[in-house]
């Protein structure tokens, strides 16, 4: 049996208590009131790296993003194009007297995002309301970084909820497809997996503090957003209310994490009594309630995805989000497994596991580092091709204010992996499965902060001491879940019909370290 | 002791993959050469026991992607920003940079394309085999459900009968190789 060692306790409760502190310091340094915004903005307006030119540009973006939506779904096209452009004469005419960075700026933005309509609306609510405008902008920057301490605290809570979530999709499918090779890490992915509890408390706890609107994640519960005449009324999210709505949405993230839970509490529960089962009937139920499991995993994890995700940009939608955003999570849950696996083979608490496993471990890596990308131009190709407003929003705004993180990403976890892993040999070895593994966890967690914040909190991004706080705290969460859970149970699942396969496996095109080179299987 | 000697052969068959590997490290344990094994299916891990040398044709495979990924970038930019401008869904065209989103998937299957097919190719070059050539299979069994391994005779016929006798082969024959 493994015993939890102390040091890696202590590691995870500095973990746990450092993240947390990092995550209060961000709320007690958010701004309380308008008046603390506006100070905020002076200071980034006098630094200059988030500067006014720049934040100026920004504000434009937004509101046209909106304005244009609401346009696009009132008028009808024919008047939209046969003014639109005037307008963009018009507006560029303007800009000229008036300022002439200012109209550098809008034009950029025309050529980013063609919308010229979009931009029309802005130039007349300008007009209109040129003198709330100040008030309006401050507002709205005022809320992002209120959102601030919240959004660095849900990417890393959906990153690591995500995660085990797929450590256990991962496992329900070693289970359906009655794999032999894995059976050695079963033990570790079952330990994984009791993350899925805590976190998926956590995520109730953030879910119910947005409905009480104690943040402004999802812009959609904006009190008015579904009330004709109120001044937040946003016609295109009313057309989606029989599903984006409180109460639905609310018993849909139940219904999803009670769903995973029960099949986590199921099959850990029944795993173990395999070790001691007398036939195979254990066995069996447990392969019948992981085909259950998996089917209504992929129906759950899209919606949750939906919901928790895509629904913090309700305008924007994407049909093969649900896959992209499984993809992003089974790379990281291969990964995290493979990390686990290493640790505790390293230590010598998993003899059984050979350089072998660990070589189909970097395989997966691998393959589904290359799914993801596949998905990720997929998605992007298409709504690029058609350039249609509503979809293209969504990349216009992370080419604008996350160039380097949305680019960066795709290095890390595509150009990176490929070279790193793409031959044989590399794979089985540990600390070059590590180092990959690494910029692969960090890519996808950078992947995961960009789905979330550009909605959240727009231009007031930034890495700092909220976001390594929330995600050192789950971390930290996982580490002893994870390793007070591999404490709990034998850690060879021995009674699995499979496990002289799984201890016998030999990828017959590598050697094996430290093992007799003639030995053949 | 003739002088045809230098081209006689031992041919023995096994029925097993198992016992065949077996054999194979018993042979190459004696510091024998084996000339060739027929075999029904790939087995794993015999071309390693055999002493034969790492293939190199994932090496070839890499370069003929890398080609094949040159060539579409070529192609693209070439037919649809060179040769004739096209101007599709009112992209910027004159400019391969901007319009690579719509060539990445040509460049992926071109990519495919050529490794797979070069590789193949290359795959039959090295063998020696090309379509409608005679098969140089000894024995046809080989194709259903025995494994043949041919080792050279030096002048030790006997020795070789004897030995691979005892590593459990159902058939030895001594011919003579044309």
């Amino acid at each position: 049996m493994y015993q939890f060692s102390g040091r890696l306790k202590t590691l995870a409760i500095a973990f746990m208590v450092l993240g947390a502190l990092g995550v209060a310091l961000g709320f007690y340094n958010a701004p309380k009131t308008l008046e603390d915004a506006k100070e905020i903005m002076a200071n980034q307006a006098a630094h200059g790296a988030h500067g006014n030119d720049h934040g100026e540009t920004k504000h434009v973006e937004e509101t046209h993003t909106e304005k244009k939506e609401d346009a696009h779904a009132e008028e009808n096209h024919s008047a939209e194009n046969s003014h639109s452009e005037v307008i963009v004469e018009e507006v560029q005419a303007d800009s000229h007297i008036e300022d002439e960075s200012h109209s550098e700026e809008i034009k950029e933005v025309l050529e980013v995002e063609k919308v010229h309509v979009a931009t029309l609306d802005t130039h007349d609510s300008d007009n209109a309301h040129g003198a709330s405008h100040d008030d309006a902008h401050a507002e709205h920057v005022f809320h992002q970084l209120q959102n601030r301490p919240w959004a660095a605290l849900y990417v890393a809570l959906l990153f690591f909820l995500g995660v085990t979530l797929l450590v256990l999709a991962f496992y329900a499918i070693q289970r359906v497809a009655q794999a032999g090779w894995s059976i050695v890490l079963f033990r570790v992915m079952e330990a994984i997996t009791a993350n899925l509890l805590p976190v998926s408390l956590i995520l109730l706890a953030v879910l119910v503090a947005s409905l009480l609107h104690m943040n402004h994640l999802f812009s959609w519960m904006t009190p008015g957003t579904f009330t004709p005449g109120h001044e937040n009324y946003d016609p295109i999210v009313d057309g989606k209310s029989g599903w984006i709505n409180a109460p639905w949405w609310m018993i849909r993230s139940i219904i999803y994490l009670v769903i995973w839970n029960a099949y986590r509490w199921f099959i850990r529960r029944n795993s173990i009594k395999e070790d001691t089962a007398e036939n195979i009937s254990t066995y069996k139920k447990n392969y019948n309630v992981s085909v259950i499991f998996l089917f209504l995993f992929m129906i759950t994890e899209s919606m949750a995805v939906w919901d928790w995700i895509m629904g913090l940009d309700p305008h924007w939608f994407s049909t093969l989000f649900g896959w992209y955003v499984l993809a992003t999570f089974l790379v990281s849950a291969v990964t995290t497994i493979t990390f686990v696996t290493i640790y505790l083979r390293s230590k010598g608490y998993l003899p059984k596991v050979n350089d072998s496993h660990i070589h189909d471990l970097a395989k997966f890596m691998f393959g589904f580092s290359v799914f993801w990308t596949y998905l990720w131009f997929a998605q992007f190709m298409l709504i690029w091709y058609a350039d249609i407003p509503e979809e293209t929003t969504y990349y216009a705004m992370r080419f604008n204010e996350y160039k380097g993180l949305f680019l960066g990403m795709v290095v890390m976890n595509f150009v990176f992996p490929i070279l790193l892993l793409i031959n044989s040999d590399f794979k089985s070895i540990p600390w070059f499965v590590v180092m990959g593994g690494i910029v692969i966890l960090a890519g996808h967690y950078v992947d995961v902060f960009v789905m979330i914040m550009p909605a959240t909190v727009g231009a007031q991004w930034a890495i700092g001491i909220p976001e390594i706080g929330a995600i050192l705290f789950f971390l930290g969460l996982l580490i002893w879940t994870t390793f007070s859970a591999f404490a709990k149970a034998d850690p060879v699942a021995k009674g699995n019909p499979f496990l002289g396969e799984s201890e016998h496996f030999h990828y017959y095109n590598i050697e094996h370290r430290g093992e007799d080179a003639d030995a053949h299987h | 002791m003739g002088a045809h000697e230098a081209s006689k052969v031992i041919h023995a068959l096994y029925n097993d993959d198992e016992i065949l590997m077996d054999a194979v490290k018993k042979v190459k344990g004696e510091h024998h050469h084996i000339e060739e094994i027929f075999c029904p299916f790939p087995v794993h891990g015999l071309d390693k026991a055999m002493g034969l040398a790492p293939t190199r044709l994932a090496i070839t495979a890499f370069m003929y992607g890398i080609t094949g990924l040159s060539v579409a970038i070529w192609l693209t930019w070439y037919t649809m920003i060179h040769d004739w401008p096209q101007d599709i869904g009112g992209k910027p065209n004159f400019s391969w940079a901007t319009n690579m989103p719509a060539f990445v998937p040509i460049m992926f299957e071109l990519t495919v394309f050529f490794a797979a097919h070069l590789m193949v190719i290359t795959f039959y070059m090295r063998s020696k085999i090309w379509p409608f050539k005679e098969a140089e299979n000894p024995d046809p069994r080989t194709t259903d459900d025995h494994f043949l391994m041919e080792i050279p005779v030096h002048g030790n016929e006997e020795e070789l009968k004897t030995l691979l006798a005892a590593t459990g082969a159902v058939e030895i024959n001594v011919v003579d190789k044309h």
